[in-house]
Formats: structure tokens, C-alpha cells, sequence
């Protein structure tokens, strides 16, 4: 049998991951400092606009998504009832 | 010899063959069938070729322009892909319908007319459908003749549609149609059902999870594209088309959110990413109409990458249920990495495919100033990799730790996967060899500082949100259910309307029965009752005469009685009882 993995296993190892990952969030947002803009639409002048939208996309897309299940959600074995 | 022959007849013919084979030499067989394929659509020139008359129409086979070319390309390259990950089903059924179905998605391709194009159509519906009955499982059963329904309707609305069409064009050859008349928007509504388009959709979550772990690859890839490169050649520029597609884009990724089953979630950000394909579509410009041919050539890599993936966690591990695996990390190293390279190109990171792809479908809004739709999309583009791209791997191969301990599966099916993903990171990597597959002259430059700090803002800022909501809890909990889609009208409302035609018109049939039987049932008895009582009382005058008294006499009568009643009684006691009749007359006359 083969070794596992099993390096998420140790919390410190996705502590080390989760800064990783926050790191990168900030050179994000300042590397957009350092590109030649390219606007789509006006809105997107803003700094970090596409940041923001992503975020809260997402938020509302967890939010409208625990809405629907309320309506949506039936037991497996609805359709064979 | 066989670079006289079109390649959906290659595939079609050699499909018949495969059982023929067997080990090694069927595997090689099979492989070489779109490899041979692949080099027949290489060497034909462009123009139509392989045209035949038949009962005054003209067939044509083989229209080969950049358009059909792009799309016979990836279907060939798909079908290697999906044979090499089958190639250890041993189940002829499969193998034979799936290649009969590549290869009758080739000939949908390729037609030239109507009358091609409409037999390659239903080929493809019924040997597809045979792909979602070969798990041979009860639902999958359900599934696969609900599935065969909706597409012989969409096959109908389609010929009616192209005998319209004939009548008023006096032609079968088709190119651009554009929706105008009944004729068009007959042959639309056949084509966009095949594309799932909403909301025509249901079939394709209800039934595409009920294949096998290998026949879904092959699923996944033909119906949907084949139908989308019909609408780029038959209706480009159509604005119904832009707001079907942001529609689609939008709705699914809700249920993605919410759906238990990683097959069901992968069905559903299908349909999604055929949105971005028909906005492409509906918007017609050249940009947007190379953005949504890159977009199905990607897609079908980077889809039937993450359906193998499944595929191969399915047929490890017997689940596909977030709530039944997880933690799969650990002894599927490789399956993993696979699915997070499919992963990464369906979220459109940048490096992967669906970043050069997706962004010229994105770039082409903008263009045409359409502020709403443009949102609509980035607000996917992050839901996208919200689901598809995090929930996919994450659930499955990370997340809680389910205790299975599954290996990777056989060398074949990672190859498979293998290839694919190194499609995908090369398309994204080097687009330059796609755009010039595609129909119009590519000027669009995807790598730029812009674009690609805007695209991963979104994407990682998405990802926050995704990892702060599972840290608080907030997050949907993973639960085993189902959730209602359009597909309820017919499976529930369907059923009720059986059920209220069954108590109406079969009691109406119960009871107009029950009294015919009972009426039946009288006048037999009375028949029979009428039998016991003339042989009776003839017997009884025989036995009388033959001198039989008291005890004799009652049980001869209660014999004769029981016997004619439990129809024991020999077929010699009735005609005893006729001669003995006969014979009571003569003494009295």
C-alpha cells in the first residue's frame, strides 16, 4: 500500500496555506498600481473594483442560493414517492 | 480507401465491428478509429465534399469550412480521449453506442443539408441514450427514457421545422437562417433543446448523471457542442440568443451551489458555461463568434477532464455524493491534480484554457456597450469558480475526511486525464496555434497586465469569500436531497396528470367492466345453477327407478351436486345425464 498524504492533515500546514493565500490578496490589490489600465466600463476606473465585485458575488450568490433551497430542496426520494 | 468515406460513416461502420475484437487488439482497434478519423478531416479540401443524390435530394456529407472543421477537430480529439478512458469497460454496448455517437455527432457537423443533418440527429439521440442505460440501474433506467422522449419532441419540432423549410426554400441546403418564420423558429426550438438551452434544459442535470463513470465523458462533450456550432451556423446574431445565454450563465450556478451530487454540480456549470457560449452566439460579431467557438473547444477539454475526474472517483470509490466522500487527496494524488487543472480551466485562471477563450466571449460585450450582460457574466465568471472551481476539488478531494482510502484509477484513465490537462494548460499557455483554427481572423490579445490582475482579483476575491463563509459556517451544508428544476412539470406534474386521467378514464374502463363481468358472471351462473338442477332432477328419477332409497339415494345426490359445482365432474356425466334424459322420455312417451 502506499504512503498517504497527509500534509493538510497538520493545522499548521493550512495556516501557512491560508497566509499564503491572503498574501496574494494584497499584492493584488496593489499590483494594480503597476499595470497600464484598461477600463471596460466607467465603473472600472475604481481601484480594486474587480475585487469587490468578486466578493460580493459570491456572498450573494451563498445568500440567493440559501433562499432557493428553501423552495427547491425535496427529500432523495421525492420524485419516487 | 477509407479517404472515400465520410467520417461519420467510418465511425458508424467501425463501431459495428468492435465486438469483434477482443484484448489487446480491440483496445488498439478502438483507438485507431478517431485517429484514422482525424486524418481523413486533415486531408479533405475545404468545400463540399461527399455528395450523393438520393430520391431527387442532394446529400451532402461532407462541408468542410474553418467553421466545421474547428468543431469535427475537438469532437475527433474528444472521442480518443473518451475511448482511451473506457478502454477497460468491458461492455460492448458501451463501446459501440459511444462510438456510433461520436460518430454521428461528426456527420451533424459535416451535413450540408437538411436531410443529412436530420438522420445523423437521431442517431446521435438514440445512441446516446443507450449511453445513459448502460449503468443499468433502475433511476438510470427512469432517466434514459425521460431523456429519449424530450429528444424524439425536439427531433420532431426539428423536422417539422425543416419541412417547412424545404416547401418555402425549395432547397435542402442550409447555411445562415436567422429567425423570421415559422420554419425558423421550429428548427431554433430542435436546436436549442439540444443545446439545453433554458428553458428547454432539464433533461440534460436530470439524465447526464445517470451514465457510467466512462459513458458521462462522452456525454458531456457532443449533444450540447454539436448543437451549439448549429446555432453559430444558423443563427449568429440573434439577440434572444444573448439573453438565453445570460440567463443560463446566471440560473445554474444557484443550483451548482446547492446540488449534493459532483456530477449533477458539473451538469449544471455545463449548462452555465453553454451561456457564455450562446451570448457569444446571439451577439454575432467576429470576435464574439470565435470567442464562442474557442469557448466549446476549450470547454469540451477541460468539461471532460472534470467529468473523468468524477468518472474515476466514481469508479473507485462506488460515491459521488459530497456528503458520502472527501479527503480523497490522500490516495488519489493524481486524480486530484488532474481535476484541479480542470478546475482552474473552467474558472478561466489565467495559464489555463478558459481564460483565452471565456475572455474573448467577455471582450465582445464590452464592445457592443452591453453593461448588463457584462455583469451578468463577471458576476458568473466568479460563481463559476466558486463551484466548479473550488467546490468540485474541494469537496471532493479535500474537505472532511470520509475514511476511504481509494487509489488512483488504472493507467489509462489517468492518461486520458493526463492529456487533457495538458491540453488545457497549453491552450492557455500558447493560444496562438487555437486562433488560428477558428473561423474569423483572431486579433485579441488575452495576456494583458489588465486583464489578467482583473481576472484574478475577481477569481481570489470570490475564493475569499468562499473560504471566510466555510470558516464561519455560514457556508450551505452539504445535504443529501435533490432540488426541483424545470424538469418537475414533467416528472411530477406529468404524473399527476396520469394520475388524473387513470381515476377519470380507467375508472370510467373499471367500471363499465365490473358490470359487464358481473352481468357475465350472473347469466353463467344461472346457466350453471340451471345445469346442476335439470341433471339433478334426471338423476335423481334414474337412480329412483334403478331402485336406489333413503341413504344411497341422498349421497349419490350430494356427490353428483358437489361435483357439478367444483366442476369435478367427468365429461361422462353429462352425457350420461343426456342419455339418461333421452331415456326418461322414451319410458314416459
Amino acid at each position: 500500500m502506499k504512503k498517504e498524504l497527509t500534509i493538510f492533515d497538520k493545522p499548521k500546514n493550512v495556516k501557512i496555506l491560508l497566509i499564503c493565500f491572503y498574501c496574494s490578496l494584497v499584492l493584488l490589490l496593489i499590483a494594480e498600481f503597476f499595470i497600464h489600465p484598461h477600463p471596460a466600463f466607467y465603473f472600472e476606473t475604481m481601484k480594486g473594483f474587480s475585487a469587490v465585485y468578486g466578493f460580493f458575488s459570491c456572498v450573494l450568490l451563498i445568500f440567493l442560493a440559501k433562499i432557493l433551497r428553501l423552495i427547491v430542496m425535496k427529500k432523495e426520494d421525492y420524485y419516487d414517492r | 480507401m477509407t479517404g472515400n468515406l465520410p467520417p461519420a460513416i467510418v465511425f458508424i461502420a467501425a463501431a459495428l465491428l468492435i465486438p469483434l475484437f477482443r484484448g489487446r487488439f480491440k483496445a488498439l482497434y478502438m483507438l485507431l478509429i478517431p485517429a484514422v478519423t482525424f486524418i481523413i478531416i486533415m486531408k479533405v479540401p475545404q468545400g463540399n465534399n461527399w455528395i450523393h443524390e438520393l430520391w431527387g435530394y442532394t446529400l451532402i456529407m461532407g462541408r468542410i469550412d474553418k467553421l466545421s472543421l474547428v468543431f469535427g477537430y475537438i469532437f475527433t480529439i474528444m472521442a480518443f480521449l473518451g475511448i482511451l478512458f473506457s478502454l477497460k469497460v468491458k461492455d460492448n454496448l458501451q463501446h459501440v453506442s459511444a462510438v456510433v455517437y461520436a460518430g454521428a455527432t461528426l456527420g451533424v457537423v459535416f451535413a450540408g443539408d437538411f436531410l443529412t443533418l436530420y438522420l445523423f440527429w437521431e442517431i446521435m439521440a438514440v445512441s446516446s441514450t443507450f449511453l445513459i442505460l448502460a449503468s443499468r440501474t433502475e433511476d438510470a433506467k427512469k432517466a434514459g427514457f425521460r431523456y429519449i422522449l424530450v429528444h424524439l419532441v425536439g427531433g420532431l419540432f426539428l423536422l417539422a421545422g425543416i419541412v417547412l423549410y424545404i416547401q418555402e426554400t425549395g432547397t435542402t441546403a442550409f447555411d445562415y437562417i436567422g429567425l423570421s418564420g415559422p420554419a425558423s423558429w421550429l428548427i431554433f426550438l430542435g436546436i436549442a433543446l439540444n443545446a439545453a438551452a433554458i428553458p428547454l434544459h432539464a433533461w440534460l442535470p436530470d439524465a447526464y448523471p445517470m451514465g457510467t463513470p466512462t459513458s458521462t465523458v462522452f456525454l458531456s462533450a457532443f449533444t450540447t457542442k454539436s448543437a451549439v456550432y448549429l446555432l453559430i451556423r444558423t443563427f449568429p446574431g440573434t439577440d434572444l440568443l444573448i439573453w438565453i445565454g445570460a440567463f443560463m450563465v446566471f440560473v445554474p450556478i444557484f443550483y451548482a451551489v446547492l446540488e449534493n451530487d459532483i456530477r449533477r454540480v458539473l451538469a449544471y456549470s455545463l449548462l452555465n458555461q453553454i451561456g457564455f457560449m450562446l451570448v457569444g452566439t446571439g451577439i454575432g460579431s467576429q470576435l464574439a463568434l470565435n470567442g464562442a467557438v474557442a469557448h466549446a473547444f476549450c470547454h469540451i477539454l477541460y468539461k471532460g477532464l472534470l467529468f473523468m475526474a468524477a468518472g474515476s472517483v466514481l469508479q473507485m470509490t462506488g460515491k459521488i455524493k459530497c456528503t458520502e466522500i472527501g479527503g480523497l487527496y490522500k490516495t488519489m494524488p493524481l486524480t486530484c491534480l488532474f481535476c484541479i487543472v480542470g478546475a482552474a480551466s473552467i474558472s478561466a485562471f489565467p495559464l489555463f484554457s478558459g481564460f483565452v477563450s471565456k475572455s474573448m466571449v467577455v471582450t465582445a460585450t464590452v464592445e457592443e456597450h452591453l453593461v448588463l450582460v457584462y455583469l451578468v457574466l463577471q458576476f458568473a465568471s466568479a460563481g463559476v469558480f466558486h463551484h466548479a472551481g473550488i467546490k468540485v476539488p474541494f469537496f471532493t478531494f479535500f474537505g472532511h475526511d470520509s475514511g476511504i482510502r481509494a487509489k488512483d484509477p488504472s493507467w489509462n484513465m489517468l492518461l486520458a486525464m493526463g492529456i487533457a490537462a495538458f491540453a488545457c494548460i497549453f491552450i492557455g499557455v500558447f493560444p496562438q496555434p487555437l486562433y488560428n483554427l477558428l473561423p474569423y481572423t483572431v486579433d485579441y490579445i488575452p495576456y494583458t497586465g489588465a486583464h489578467v490582475v482583473g481576472q484574478l482579483q475577481l477569481l481570489m476575491f470570490g475564493a475569499l469569500a468562499f473560504a471566510l463563509l466555510i470558516l464561519s459556517g455560514y457556508y450551505p451544508p452539504e445535504i443529501k436531497s435533490i432540488n426541483l428544476d424545470v424538469e418537475w412539470t414533467y416528472r411530477k406534474l406529468g404524473n399527476r396528470a396520469y394520475a388524473i386521467l387513470d381515476s377519470g378514464l380507467n375508472s370510467l374502463n373499471r367500471r363499465t367492466e365490473n358490470l359487464l363481468i358481473s352481468t357475465v358472471k350472473g347469466v353463467s351462473a344461472f346457466f350453471r345453477e340451471i345445469t346442476i338442477h335439470l341433471a339433478l332432477f334426471f338423476s335423481v328419477n334414474l337412480w329412483l327407478i334403478q331402485g336406489y332409497r333413503d341413504k344411497h339415494l341422498t349421497m349419490k345426490k350430494e356427490r353428483l351436486y358437489n361435483e357439478m359445482v367444483h366442476g369435478t365432474l367427468p365429461v361422462g356425466m353429462g352425457a350420461a345425464a343426456a342419455v339418461s334424459f333421452v331415456f326418461l322420455i322414451y319410458l314416459l312417451t
